[in-house]
């Protein structure tokens, strides 16, 4: 198959990469860029496992193909701490054990933080609805919730200490 | 001993850090140069004999790099024994090949392996292969199954196995009953819908051992390898990941017999990853039950008698169905003390996808029946549902039904009065709507059957900076298993959770500790570390009581130092590991811990003196609002209370009360992966339905703790217990809502809006 060259900004950093058309932004965010924070629970777009921020949106990377980011701004979890420090959300979810297995995090704090960006002071019906396209399967989102509200509510704010490289 | 410092707070966890930054590396993070990508040839038919295999055109495919068939695998055939099998039925054997020979028995049974340079390769490859079908008659109904005239799923007979309990005298129980109760009660498969999938990547080593790191509960599943490839066990070495969910999904072998045959072959490293599609064809479910029951009580509510036929579809290969099936037999009368009782019950093969362990393991079946049972007594005795439960509840010291002593605290007067006060005043009822309330209460056992001789093992050293490793060979589910372990090597030893590395579930590295299964971790190998930290802490003690001129009971550790309770004197906890060393004292230590051992069951057998180590006891009550006109029904309240014993972590017991609880309302109202005639319908999680986060209420829990389990501190086990009763107490509700009894699972809108107009 033909490839192509695929131009975006991906946490913060400009790309150029060679790609096949019909490659899912999954498949290049992991495979090429090795972001394997980006996880992959059913590849069709109905877990959220591998949400990510396109242009301040949630979208799930494996129904997106790699073409329809070029020239775009994508944020990935890591990207959260591209400033080395670990981010509020992140911080909420540690201290409110809303992580258990874990493989559903990624992709739920990318929800939470779309949220956030556009709705710094959702109601908990609307942090419902904004992580209701990512299932868990473990904890029964109460702590995630909570997780959530306590970084709108101001008790998780700050940033986090400096993040291990 | 003295008072606990971290046990029992809310702690974070040490692995939820580097999940919330995306650093943990699961089974399909890992990649090694060279290596190949596997892909696996499924049945397409539930039923068939395999005329041919052709994998010619599929071998010439440039960049092909193996392909395996049953002819191929060194030992293909694997036979297992059905536990307590002994007569009548004969299949004492179970008899399974890695691939599928000349017959299929499910659909998306093994076939063929691929290995190719790229994942497309491999695809298009399978793709190549052609298999010859002859189509077989299919049988999919386990009661048609055991009819004579059924078509054989194996040779000999489709009953695969079965138990029994009698006590006391059933029909004079009947005779002597004032009312009873009969139903028949059905559930349905269910899926375990971890969010990450089944995989793994393999590689072979310089000595010949074959490394496979995949997704797994059971990193002793390298004996069974080893048998297929015919090469020692010491040369297959299992390293776990972090588990991405699992609740008994991958606790068979799932990829990693796949993945050491085609490293075994190619000598290459192979990654293989299952699709949803194909971990839904691919691994176990929960087993259907049809449960008929029969209950009698006298008018002042006291159980005479219960009488119960248990049969399970076990799917078309033996699993752990028949231990599944003993587990519900034994739990099949509930937390109940009842003189007279008959269970009998039976698994059987079926062309349906294979059944096996899921949280609960036959418990969360048995309790939709039997407190359903419970509440229909009840009403047909006009008595307050809670008041019947109380006065038939089992008691501490007394020996249930099944005949095995109940050793520890049973608290369920107290989790169900206190789970039904908890519900808050009932949502008003708005014009359309019905609202219900109902509770169910449940016992489960946690640690696996006595008779299986259960062990873990733990290493815990201290390094010459004082800080702690600890070795064991557990496999982190996401329950925080490891985490807790940190926490009590860390409460004994006075040593903070950061200066401590676990090293988890390595087959070749870690001292093995057994299955993260049957809620037997916290209590297994919580208590191997407890035991090797409690040494590890006698040696530093002796050291530092000769340094310090005091006696060892008078010293405590904590913070990194050693102190003497009653006094000012200190020293640095690494000043005498320090002395240690120089006198060439030993700094670490290796522990066992053992479960309670008992005598092999049979299924002649109509009682059991002990067939687990303890059981966790507890209940849950459930609100539930139903839309008159879409049948919608919506959990609107749902409190789970429960004795855990001891509270290691807090968040963590939590976490397992809150997750097992949605899980169980998914179980109530949605998730079914509907197999007609042995054909998954819902083949991806856009079909098969599990709750999100619109679909249920934030669970409120209620903590008890007896302090009477045998794991840590007088833990008892909480993850599987946490789903057991959801089922049965929604159903409850919805009766309390429309007085209709559902008795099969899922109850769904459909069927509401059916039996609504029914009873109009
Ligand atoms: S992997 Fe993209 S939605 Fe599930
Ligand atoms: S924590 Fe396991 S899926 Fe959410």
């Amino acid at each position: 198959m033909k490839k192509y060259t695929l131009h975006m900004v991906v946490n913060g950093e400009e790309i150029s990469i060679e790609t096949k058309p019909n490659a899912t932004l999954l498949e290049v965010l992991r495979d090429e860029l090795n972001l394997m924070e980006v996880k992959e629970g059913c590849g069709q777009g109905d877990c959220g496992a591998c949400a990510v921020i396109l242009d301040g949106k949630a979208v799930n990377s494996c129904l997106t193909l790699a073409m329809q980011a070029e020239g775009r701004e994508i944020t990935t979890l890591s990207g959260l701490n591209k400033n080395g420090k670990i981010h509020p959300l992140q911080k909420s979810f540690v201290s409110h054990g809303a992580i258990q297995c874990g493989f559903c995090t990624p992709g739920m704090i990318m929800s939470a933080k779309a949220l956030l960006d556009k709705n710094p002071h959702p109601t908990r019906d609307e942090i419902k609805i904004a992580i209701s396209g990512n299932l868990c399967r473990c904890t029964g989102y109460k702590k995630i919730i909570e997780a959530i509200e306590a970084v709108t509510k101001g008790k998780e704010e700050k940033e986090g200490e400096n993040v291990r490289a | 001993m003295s008072e606990l410092k971290l046990i029992g707070k809310p702690a974070q966890r040490y692995d939820a850090r580097d999940k919330a930054l995306g650093i943990t590396k699961y089974g399909a993070d890992f990649v090694m140069p060279g290596m190949l990508h596997a892909k696996v040839l499924r049945s397409k038919y539930p039923s068939a004999k395999i005329l041919s295999i052709n994998t010619h055109e599929a071998e010439r495919l440039p960049g092909v790099k193996a392909i395996i068939t049953a002819k191929d695998v060194p030992y293909n055939e694997r036979a297992s024994n059905v536990v307590g099998q002994t007569t009548e039925i004969g299949a004492i054997q179970a008899i399974q090949p890695v691939l599928a020979k000349d017959r299929v028995r499910f659909l998306g049974e093994p076939i063929a392996l691929i290995a190719a340079e790229s994942l497309e390769i491999a695809e298009k490859a399978t793709n190549l292969i052609k298999v010859d079908y002859e189509k077989l008659p299919v049988v999919s109904d386990p009661i048609e199954a055991m009819k004579p005239s059924s078509p054989l799923v194996h040779e000999g007979s489709n009953i695969l196995a079965k138990w029994k309990i009698a006590k006391g005298d059933i029909e004079k129980g009947f005779k002597e009953s004032d009312v009873i109760v009969e139903n028949t009660y059905y559930t349905q498969f269910q899926d375990h819908a971890y969010m990450e999938l089944e995989g793994g990547v393999a590689w072979i080593d310089n000595d010949e051992v074959i490394n496979i790191r995949l997704t797994t509960q059971v990193i002793e599943h390298y004996r069974d390898v080893a048998k297929v490839l015919g090469v020692p066990e010491s040369k297959i070495r299992v390293i776990g990941t972090f588990i991405g969910g699992g609740f008994g999904g991958k606790e068979d072998v799932t990829v990693e017999t796949f993945l050491a045959l085609l490293v075994q072959k190619t000598k290459k490293p192979v990654k293989l990853i299952y699709t949803r599609e194909e971990s839904i064809l691919a691994h176990d479910k929960r087993h259907p039950f049809v449960m008929k029951y029969k209950t009698g009580a006298k008018k002042n509510g006291k159980l005479v008698a219960l009488k119960a036929e248990l049969v399970s579809d076990a799917g078309a290969y033996a699993y752990l169905s028949p231990w599944v099936l003993l587990y519900a037999t034994v739990h099949a009368s509930g937390p109940y003390d009842i003189p007279n009782i008959k269970v009998d019950s039976k698994t059987v093969y079926t062309n349906n996808i294979f059944t096996s362990a899921f949280r609960c393991f036959g418990g969360t079946q048995v309790c939709f029946a039997y407190e359903s049972q419970m509440d229909e007594l009840a009403h047909k005795l006009g008595m307050d549902s809670l008041k019947i439960r109380e006065i038939n509840y089992i008691k501490r010291g007394e020996k249930l039904p099944a005949g095995q002593r109940i050793e520890s605290t049973v608290a369920l007067t107290e989790t169900a009065s206190r789970a039904w006060k908890a519900l808050e005043k009932p949502n008003k009822s708005k014009k359309g709507k019905r609202i219900g309330r109902g509770f169910a209460s449940m016992m489960q056992s946690y640690g696996r059957l006595t008779m299986l001789h259960d062990s873990s093992h733990a290493w815990v050293g201290i390094e010459m900076d004082g800080s702690l490793i600890i070795r064991t060979g557990v496999p982190d589910l996401g329950g925080g298993q490891g985490s807790s372990l940190v926490q009590i090597a860390s409460e004994i030893l006075g040593i903070p959770g950061e200066d401590i590395s676990i090293h988890l579930t390595d087959s070749s590295l870690t001292p093995l500790a057994g299955t993260t299964t049957a809620t037997r971790q916290l209590y297994m190998s919580g208590n191997a570390v407890l035991q090797a930290s409690r040494n590890l802490r006698n040696m530093i003690l002796s050291r530092a009581s000769q340094m310090l001129n005091v006696s060892k009971e008078e010293l405590d550790l904590t913070d990194k130092k050693v102190i003497v309770k009653k006094g000012k004197k200190e020293i640095p906890l690494v000043d005498v590991v320090k002395e240690m060393a120089a006198d060439g004292l030993p700094r670490n230590s290796f522990a066992m811990f053992n479960a309670p051992f008992s005598k092999p069951l049979n299924s002649e057998m109509e009682q059991y003196e002990r067939v687990f180590p303890d059981f966790t006891f507890g209940t849950q009550a459930a609100e539930v609002e139903i839309d008159e006109e879409t049948g919608k029904i919506k959990v609107t309240q749902l409190v789970s209370s429960y004795d855990v014993g001891r509270v290691v972590n807090r968040n963590s017991v939590e976490g397992q009360m809150e997750g097992g609880a949605v899980m169980g309302i998914g179980y109530a109202l949605l998730e079914d992966i509907k197999s007609e005639k042995g054909i998954i319908q819902a083949k991806n999680l856009a079909q098969y339905l599990i709750p999100t986060s619109l679909d249920v209420p934030e669970v409120k829990t209620i903590i008890l703790e007896s302090k009477t389990g045998l794991g840590p501190f007088g833990a008892k086990g909480i993850g599987e217990p946490s789903m057991t009763p959801t089922a049965a107490a929604i159903a409850n509700a919805i009766y309390d809502a429309t007085g209709i009894r559902f008795t099969s699972l899922p109850i769904t809108p459909e069927k509401i809006i059916m039996a609504l107009k029914k009873k109009e």
